[in-house]
């Protein structure tokens, strides 16, 4: 690729994300797995919650953060578990473009993918507990996107990274989960601040702008760590 | 396995038993000391207001003031514990020192016998 | 730096033994008595823990960034240390916590936010020991984003909660039992540096032999 005709770094990021939307697409393999994967993480946990038929306070909360984060941490493994199986990581990291971009189109897709689950979770955690989500739709959703983006962010750098490494399936979680714990706290409170009979919006606020906080910090260090971490 | 990885499990597996017993009793003797602090319930004492305080779990304080001339039957209950925490410090820092010094050592001898092995002129 | 090594043993294993004195010496504190003087011990092996999970990020940082082995050296040797003494903090915490509260665990801000970062060390030296090759650089990055954690844990652990005791208790300590603290913290860090040195030698010892039988195979 001449210099001229290499893309931008938001073209890099958008042929990335396109590729591996295509390719899922034509599957759909891990979309559904991990949809039906993330219902039954909200059963299983139901299970242990709900007491005669009524769910133990801010329950609704925790179990749909749960579920978000596990059904991110298996959608991640599967993601990159394709991409090692073709080498195909290998062959995008020898292309001569910005590698950080390859970075924010494989973030971008896993976004996209855990946003497609978390609108059939949503409404049924809703359903299933009684619980008004959807009474402050924008607060719900900005909590949401930026627990997600944050979880996301921490997420595809540990997965990438892990592409080569023995145990990848154990040590993702391992990883993952205590790095991310101030994002599960974030995500359950505010959304649990949201879901009282009166909805304590100021605490929401606060918990969503710590979110936002984390979320610039960790992507901005991802983006600036994925380089040396990809390089032998 | 590339040139140059070792599997680093070599140097561990010469782990001496003498270690595991000695965490594996330093552990049961954390459980003893727990149980002991369990066992005792506090005894009220008629004479001094303090009881008040044992009976009921103290609030967190706020900050630290020293007593004067407080409590010297409250120290029964709390001894095992105090005794428990210090041995757990002292036992784990004194007791990883060792560990490494042992380590040194070997890996020490391990590299004096490997460069006596390498003839004096092959040695980069 | 080997030369240092032992007046440094000598002086901290001094600190050390004159340490008990101090505290029996140290005056009772009026509300928890005997059990609060656990705190000598236990707020000294949490400023230990905090230095080497700041080491540890800052060497993890290096050797990302600059490629030096010798950061990663210093590196897995203050992930270690990270762990040994944040189990001091985490053991004798409870200990004080049961007299003090009444309760083991109580999910109080400062003793979650700490095993947090110390789960994260503990993610650190498992995926050096079970990633296979070529891992260090992998845990360099897990090492840097925990240091940069800390702050995310603490504010959010502790807005969800928190019975601690306030951190400004420690200037307004009095005299007498400012002085046991501070002894102790010197005590836990002249310790931290001579394990840290004990165990960079060890690693810079292991490194040294892995090139030698390189040597050999050629």
């Amino acid at each position: 690729m001449s210099p001229e005709t290499r893309p931008s770094f938001l073209g890099t990021a958008w042929l990335v994300m396109r590729k591996d939307l295509v390719v899922e697409f034509r599957s759909r393999e891990v979309v559904y797995t991990t949809l039906f994967f993330a219902v039954s993480c909200v059963l299983v946990f139901a299970f242990g919650f709900v007491r005669e038929g009524v769910a133990v306070d801010d329950a609704a909360a925790g179990i749909l953060w749960i579920a978000i984060a596990f059904s991110g941490t298996l959608a991640l493994g599967r993601t990159f578990e394709r991409e090692r199986q073709n080498d195909t990581l290998r062959a995008l990291l020898l292309a001569p473009v910005d590698r950080a971009a390859l970075y924010v189109g494989k973030l971008a897709g896993v976004v996209l993918l855990l946003t497609v689950v978390e609108a059939i979770v949503v409404p049924l955690v809703a359903l299933m507990f009684e619980a008004p989500l959807f009474a402050h739709p924008v607060l719900t959703a900005g909590l949401l996107a930026a627990g997600t983006l944050g979880f996301a962010a921490v997420g595809t750098l540990f997965a990438a990274m892990l592409v080569r490494a023995r145990s990848r399936d154990v040590l993702l979680p391992i990883l993952l989960y205590p790095i991310t714990i101030p994002v599960i706290i974030a995500g359950v409170r505010g959304t649990a601040a949201l879901l009282q009979a009166e909805a304590d919006l100021p605490l929401a606020r606060m918990w969503l702008s710590m979110l936002v906080f984390f979320d610039i910090v960790f992507v901005t260090l991802a983006l600036w760590t994925f380089e040396p971490a990809m390089t032998e | 396995m590339e040139p140059g990885t070792r599997d680093k499990g070599q140097g561990k597996r010469e782990k001496p038993k003498g270690t595991r017993l000695a965490l594996a009793a330093i552990l049961c003797s954390l459980f003893v000391i727990a149980d002991s602090a369990q066992a005792q319930p506090p005894r009220p004492d008629p004479r001094s207001n303090a009881d008040i305080m044992v009976n009921q779990p103290p609030s967190p304080p706020d900050g630290f003031v020293p007593a004067g001339e407080l409590l010297a039957r409250e120290q029964l209950p709390a001894a095992p514990l105090v005794i428990g925490a210090y041995a757990v410090a002292w036992v784990a820092v004194f007791g990883y020192l060792w560990l490494i010094w042992q380590r040194i050592g070997r890996v020490e001898r391990e590299l004096a016998g490997v460069s006596r092995r390498l003839a004096p002129g092959e040695r980069r | 730096m080997r030369k240092l090594f032992t007046p440094l043993l000598v002086i901290v294993a001094a600190m050390f033994a004159y340490a008990p004195v101090m505290i029996y010496r140290a005056p009772y504190e009026s509300t928890m008595g005997l059990v609060q003087k656990i705190f000598y011990f236990h707020v000294p092996s949490w400023v230990a823990m905090f230095t080497s999970a700041t080491v540890c990020g800052v060497a993890s940082a290096v050797f990302l960034f600059k490629g030096r082995r010798s950061a990663d050296r210093i590196a897995v040797s203050a992930a270690e240390l990270t762990l040994l003494f944040g189990l001091i903090g985490l053991i004798t915490g409870p200990l004080w916590a049961r007299k003090a509260w009444g309760v083991w665990w109580q999910w109080d801000a400062k003793l979650t936010s700490a095993l947090v970062m110390w789960l994260i060390f503990a993610a650190y030296l498992l995926l050096r020991k079970y990633g296979g090759a070529g891992s260090e650089k992998l845990a360099a990055v897990v090492g840097f984003f925990g240091m940069a954690n800390w702050p995310f844990v603490y504010w959010s652990v502790n807005i969800w909660r928190t019975v601690h005791p306030k951190t400004t208790v420690v200037p307004t300590l009095p005299p007498p039992m400012l002085g046991p603290l501070l002894w102790s913290m010197g005590a836990f860090l002249g310790l931290y540096a001579l394990l840290l040195a004990a165990r960079v030698r060890l690693e810079n010892s292991r490194a040294e032999l892995d090139e030698l039988y390189l040597d050999i195979e050629d």
